[in-house]
């Protein structure tokens, strides 16, 4: 049983829904994330999310991009990231995942990316731009270092794609909640409901819905019908209108745990 | 014999491939099985040569250079004038293959990225002929270097959005193209300018590019009696080069040189010399070779020609150069300009100065070439487009009575 199967297999336990939060790492800088996320840890997030900066985030929406530019100009590397999971797993329980995409992890090298993620207690990777069938290689490679590769489930994912991609991902399964980029909306899409009953009646693994999650009602409303909810946008917002450190942790503290409060008890 | 061909996946050799996020997985299922169903269709076919030829200007003549060829002093040189179809490229070739598919498959709306604008030209220019509504993503910085080329667009009834992202260039129109297809993907389809791209657009595009090559071919044997000994082409993401080189690749005598932007040297890092100075990565939906840090962050790429101006390249190309069946030199921006000059003096022909590129490579290596050596250069596009800006950088720089 990995880290992640373990905090959903407790949440599952005490009836309760994940909450995901979402960081990009070196926005502003790395000891602000370290803060940031230790906070967010503290205050209700159940799995952290940690975003690699990339030049061509083409999954993201203003937001998250606006953040990589930030932390890429910082000179953020995959390397200093992977020393922040370590000194982050000193400070907090909560498993962390590192999202990105794939070209940074392929410069790295798949092998010595999964032995380093390995080292430093990486739980799982997110890389919305490497398909399993692309991506056989470094996923097998993170499995073997006990980092659960996460995969990405859309709207226009086919029935027999989905049985695929429920039978290869790894922790929690990741349902994107609409065809679009990350970012704040002020709607859920329609039939939200319905879709994620789909896939979670396909998946051997937990479904976590996520982009355009931003609001602790909205939140409120997906867990309902989800194992777990991933803000990410709405954080890093929460950061870059942030006069200095102090407020932003304090922003996205308060943000974390508003967010966990909102998520539904599940009655047995 | 020698083949170059994908496999099922999209993949040449180690290359190509689908990496793109999972929403538009189903959209290039979908993209593939059509092409694959109308690639069988002599319909299709029939309808898209007749627009070819009616409505294009195809074929475009291959043209003997007799002046260039003296000035050289090396081989005889063909130019292949892509120059003389619609719209002043070989672009027009693409977008009307894939408009003609677009409207097979019933899709609303084209969208599609553009560097210095002649693509964007040509897909407004598709668009309007068949009544489709267009947009298309270019770069602040383009927007802004080719007003021109905007305004054309939008004569022809296309709807241009400046992209500020990233570094406002190519590189991220193609991300905001990727963007809005993410968002719009039930409806929409996105025309990609390249060979270059999640499969299949690196095979189709190199499809509807390959008249250049078929054309060239009878062609030369009617002329000439036989194959061309080498054939050049100027390589951004490849197209016109791929188109050129498609149908020789299993004539093994033939070589095939692709010419990429050497700007301003290696050294300098502004350049865009994908294959030359680049690693393989992933970028774009495909694995190739691709510019970037050690870090795996995309470096911006640099020419003086806005059309080479792209820091990866076809992942076809990059097939080719593994298995040394083309090779890829470079020419540099001054190299470039002089050809650009040359060309115009010598055969009244003022080439784009992406083309200008391969005829650079000629002006530097031509006498190594016999003088019965046969060589066909892909003039891929006039250039009337870079009039402004060659004039511009020769009165900055020593003044224009080096002409």
């Amino acid at each position: 049983m990995s880290r992640i199967d373990s905090v959903f297999q407790n949440l599952k336990d005490r009836n309760e829904v994940a909450l995901v939060a979402f960081l990009t790492a070196g926005d502003p800088d790395l000891e602000s994330t370290l803060k940031l996320a230790t906070e967010i840890c503290s205050r209700g997030a159940d799995i952290l999310e940690i975003g690699i900066p990339f030049s061509d985030p083409l999954a993201e929406g203003v937001t998250i991009q606006k953040a990589s530019e930030r932390s890429l100009a910082n000179g953020t590397t995959l390397e200093d990231i992977l020393e922040l999971t370590r000194k982050l797993g000193e400070c907090v329980e909560t498993p962390i995942v590192l999202m990105g995409y794939a070209n940074p992890f392929f410069s790295f090298g798949e092998e010595r990316f999964a032995r380093f993620a390995g080292d430093v207690g990486v739980s799982g990777v997110i890389v919305p731009d490497l398909p399993p069938e692309e991506g056989k290689n470094f996923y097998n490679r993170c499995e073997a270092s006990d980092i659960d590769p996460i995969l990405l489930v859309s709207p226009t994912t086919s029935p027999e794609r989905l049985k695929y991609l429920s039978a290869k991902t790894r922790g929690f399964l990741y349902y994107v909640s609409l065809t679009g980029v990350t970012g704040e909306r002020a709607v859920l899409p329609s039939g939200l409901k319905n879709l994620v009953a789909r896939v979670r009646s396909q998946s051997l693994y937990p479904v976590c819905v996520g982009f355009g999650i931003s609001t602790a009602k909205q939140a409120s409303e997906v867990s309902a019908f989800a194992d777990g909810v991933i803000v990410g946008s709405a954080f890093v917002d929460r950061v870059a209108r942030s006069g200095n450190v102090e407020e932003a942790v304090r922003s996205v503290g308060s943000f974390a745990s508003e967010l966990k409060k909102s998520l539904v008890q599940r009655t047995i | 014999m020698m083949k170059s061909e994908a496999d099922d996946h999209g993949h040449f050799g180690e290359f190509g491939g689908r990496y793109v996020p999972e929403t538009l997985i189903a959209a290039l299922e979908e993209l593939d099985k059509c092409y694959r169903s109308v690639k069988k269709s002599s319909e299709f076919w029939n309808e898209l040569d007749d627009l070819l030829g009616s409505y294009a200007g195809r074929p475009t003549p291959l043209y003997f250079a007799e002046n260039l060829s003296d000035l050289v002093g090396g081989p005889k040189i063909y130019l292949k004038r892509e120059d003389l179809a619609h719209t002043g490229a070989h672009k027009i070739n693409n977008v009307l293959g894939q408009s003609l598919l677009a409207k097979f498959m019933k899709k609303e709306r084209i969208i599609a990225e553009t560097g210095a604008g002649q693509h964007g030209v040509a897909i407004a220019t598709a668009c309007a002929l068949f009544g489709i509504p267009c947009e298309v993503y270019m770069g602040a910085e383009d927007v802004a270097r080719q007003a021109l080329n905007v305004f054309r667009m939008e004569l022809l009834g296309a709807k241009v959005h400046s992209v500020t992202s990233g570094s406002k260039t190519l590189k991220d129109a193609i991300n905001e193209a990727m963007r809005d297809w993410v968002t719009n993907v039930r409806t929409t389809y996105y025309c990609i300018g390249s060979v270059m791209g999640p499969a299949p657009y690196p095979t189709m595009v190199r499809d509807f590019q390959r008249v250049i090559g078929l054309e060239c071919m009878d062609q030369i044997l009617r002329l000439e009696g036989r194959l061309p000994d080498c054939l050049l082409a100027c390589v951004g993401g490849g197209s016109n080069a791929i188109g050129l080189f498609h149908p020789f690749i299993e004539h093994e005598n033939v070589r095939m040189i692709g010419v990429e932007p050497g700007g301003e040297g290696i050294e300098s890092g502004l350049h865009g010399a994908t294959l030359a100075a680049g690693a393989p990565g992933i970028f774009h939906g495909q694995k190739t070779f691709v510019l970037s840090d050690s870090y795996g962050q995309i470096s911006p790429a640099h020419s003086v020609s806005a059309g080479l101006d792209y820091p990866g390249v076809g992942p076809e190309h990059a097939f080719l150069k593994e298995n040394g069946r083309a090779q890829y030199e470079m020419a540099s921006n001054d190299e470039a300009l002089e050809a650009f000059l040359v060309l115009s003096k010598t055969e009244g022909i003022i080439p784009a100065l992406e083309s200008a590129h391969a005829i650079a490579y000629l002006l530097k290596e031509g006498e190594a070439f016999d003088r019965d050596d046969i060589v066909v250069v892909n003039l891929s596009g006039r250039g009337d487009k870079d009039v402004a800006q060659v004039r511009e950088i020769l009165d900055n720089s020593s003044g224009r009575s080096n002409i």
